[in-house]
């Protein structure tokens, strides 16, 4: 298979990047300073991640778009205001989760960012779902850029001046060399920050400018260990086609409005929000040092296995491990006593409440 | 006299009379990124020859430690274990990982040494 390469690649090399592939694309895994320093770096500055490779497929034209897209997405489509964003799901008919995704409304009709590894298979369901009189574009042209971190606004807004005003998940056109970009206030890290939707041929003089005024690249392993410590899912690994949003704890993007009507996957959801799930996500601490990553079993006092971890790693910021995954819902309450099966060990553990890490409170509250 | 000898799992090995210290080369720290814990054998267990004698963990995953040789472990390096970083910093002196008595010399022969050492590792992350 050729491995596609984004239009940041000779910058990638420039700064030192370790390349890895990833969903068929070239990416870099880190830089020079490691997967550490990129991370406290981005929680203390601010960092440049490219996510090109993730999906931004555009949808327009055609009557009722919004009625025939909340059939597909349990989001509260009709209360989107022009530029405003919101987290939803694309889900089968069993609610297990198909993709996870963020929705834009846009002047002309919707822009709805993808996984990268899901984004072909996306297009084609949405494609099959909805009838011929709209159009979808799954835009190649268009390389991503996030920048997130205390300083991104700043950092952001001397390169692009104005932008600093825009609202979390919300979004607005602005100018770079001349054309037209899209900038979202959204981000994956934990962190206030941006995604910017911007012309291949402008991606490298853009962050080259982000990097002139103080910001850094950071690679897809600080990416994963800023996720993890915000408590968010990664598609593939926390979230699957055998996990609906309730199990995964993301019944907050579920709105109410939605729960009564009918949208690819809403029997089940339906039954669920009635009569509970039996397998739920929760934040997983370990007593000691031990880091018990993605398919660890989980195991109660009475060595009877309850779950599995999705996610683990260390937190550089929390300066401990940490790990998510689903446990029975029986075993799911803050500080139920866990053993994490490392090794061949049982590692003692408890649930706790995620994220571990906190920015919302003055200089970032560390919750472990 | 001393000699470092070098595996193909890249430890490092400096032999002292009967006693061997044990760690891990610059080049496999730079290949595994920072690293952020460390498991070590228990004083007084015996480790053999190309077996597991550890775990390090970066970021991105957790790799076992092999013994080069086989022997009793005699010391282990608390220093790692408190702080795992320092064997990104210093993993070919300060941050060893075990010292070991050693069964049979012998063993040592299968061993690069550092001219050969290079030239696998270069020829190897190729």
């Amino acid at each position: 298979m050729n491995i596609k390469k984004t239009s940041l690649n000779n910058l990638h090399i420039k700064y030192g990047a370790k390349l890895v592939e990833f969903a068929g694309y070239q990416m870099p895994i880190q830089y020079k300073d490691g997967i550490i320093q990129e991370h406290k770096y981005t929680r203390s500055h601010s960092g440049i991640f490219d996510v090109s490779h993730m999906g931004q497929l555009f949808i327009s034209g055609g009557d009722d778009l919004t009625n025939n897209l909340e059939k597909i997405f349990p989001a509260d489509l009709k209360k989107l205001k022009t530029n405003q964003s919101k987290y939803s799901f694309l889900m089968n008919n069993k609610g297990g989760i198909q993709d996870d995704l963020i929705i834009t409304k846009t002047s002309d009709g919707f822009l709805i960012i993808l996984n990268a590894a899901c984004k072909y298979n996306d297009y084609e369901v949405i494609k099959s779902k909805l009838d011929n009189q709209y159009k979808l574009n799954l835009d190649e042209s268009l390389s991503l850029i996030a920048l997130q971190g205390p300083e991104a606004k700043n950092v952001l807004n001397k390169v692009i001046p104005g932008c600093n005003s825009l609202k979390f998940m919300n979004g607005n056109n602005y100018v770079y060399n001349n054309k037209k970009i899209y900038i979202t206030r959204s981000g994956y890290t934990g962190e206030d920050g941006f995604e910017i939707s911007i012309k291949h041929s402008d991606a490298e003089t853009f962050v080259e400018s982000l990097i002139e005024n103080g910001s850094k690249l950071i690679g897809l392993g600080a990416r994963d260990t800023l996720r993890m410590e915000a408590g968010l899912c990664l598609y593939g690994n926390d979230l699957d086609n055998d996990t609906s949003p309730i199990e995964a704890n993301l019944k907050w993007a579920i709105p109410k409005s939605r729960i009564e009507t009918e949208f690819v996957g809403s029997e089940v959801l339906k039954n669920q929000f009635q009569s509970g799930v039996k397998k739920l996500r929760v934040g997983i601490k370990p007593d000691s040092k031990v880091i018990a990553r993605g398919n660890t079993k989980i195991y109660n006092d009475k060595n009877q296995e309850i779950g599995k971890v999705t996610s683990g790693t260390f937190g550089p910021s929390v300066e401990h491990p940490i790990a998510m995954g689903y446990v029975d819902n029986s075993y799911s309450t803050v500080n139920t006593k866990i053993f994490l099966e490392v090794r061949g060990k049982k590692i003692p553990a408890n649930i706790c409440n995620l994220p571990f890490y906190k920015k919302n409170y003055v200089k970032g509250e560390i919750n472990v | 006299m001393s000699e470092v000898k070098y595996s193909k799992e890249h430890e490092w090995i400096k032999l002292d009379g009967e006693e061997a210290t044990i760690g891990i080369t610059k080049h496999a720290t730079e290949m595994l990124g920072d690293i952020v814990f460390v498991e070590l054998p228990e004083k007084g267990s015996h480790v053999d020859k190309d077996g597991t004698a550890g775990v390090v963990e970066s970021t991105k995953a957790a790799s076992d430690v092999y013994t080069p040789v086989s022997g009793e472990v005699i010391d282990t390096n608390q220093m790692i274990v408190d702080d795992p970083s320092k064997i990104n910093e210093d993993p070919e002196e300060s941050a060893w990982f075990f010292k070991l008595k050693i069964k049979d010399k012998n063993e040592m022969d299968s061993l690069m040494n550092k001219e050969e050492y290079e030239k696998f590792s270069k020829e190897t992350s190729a």
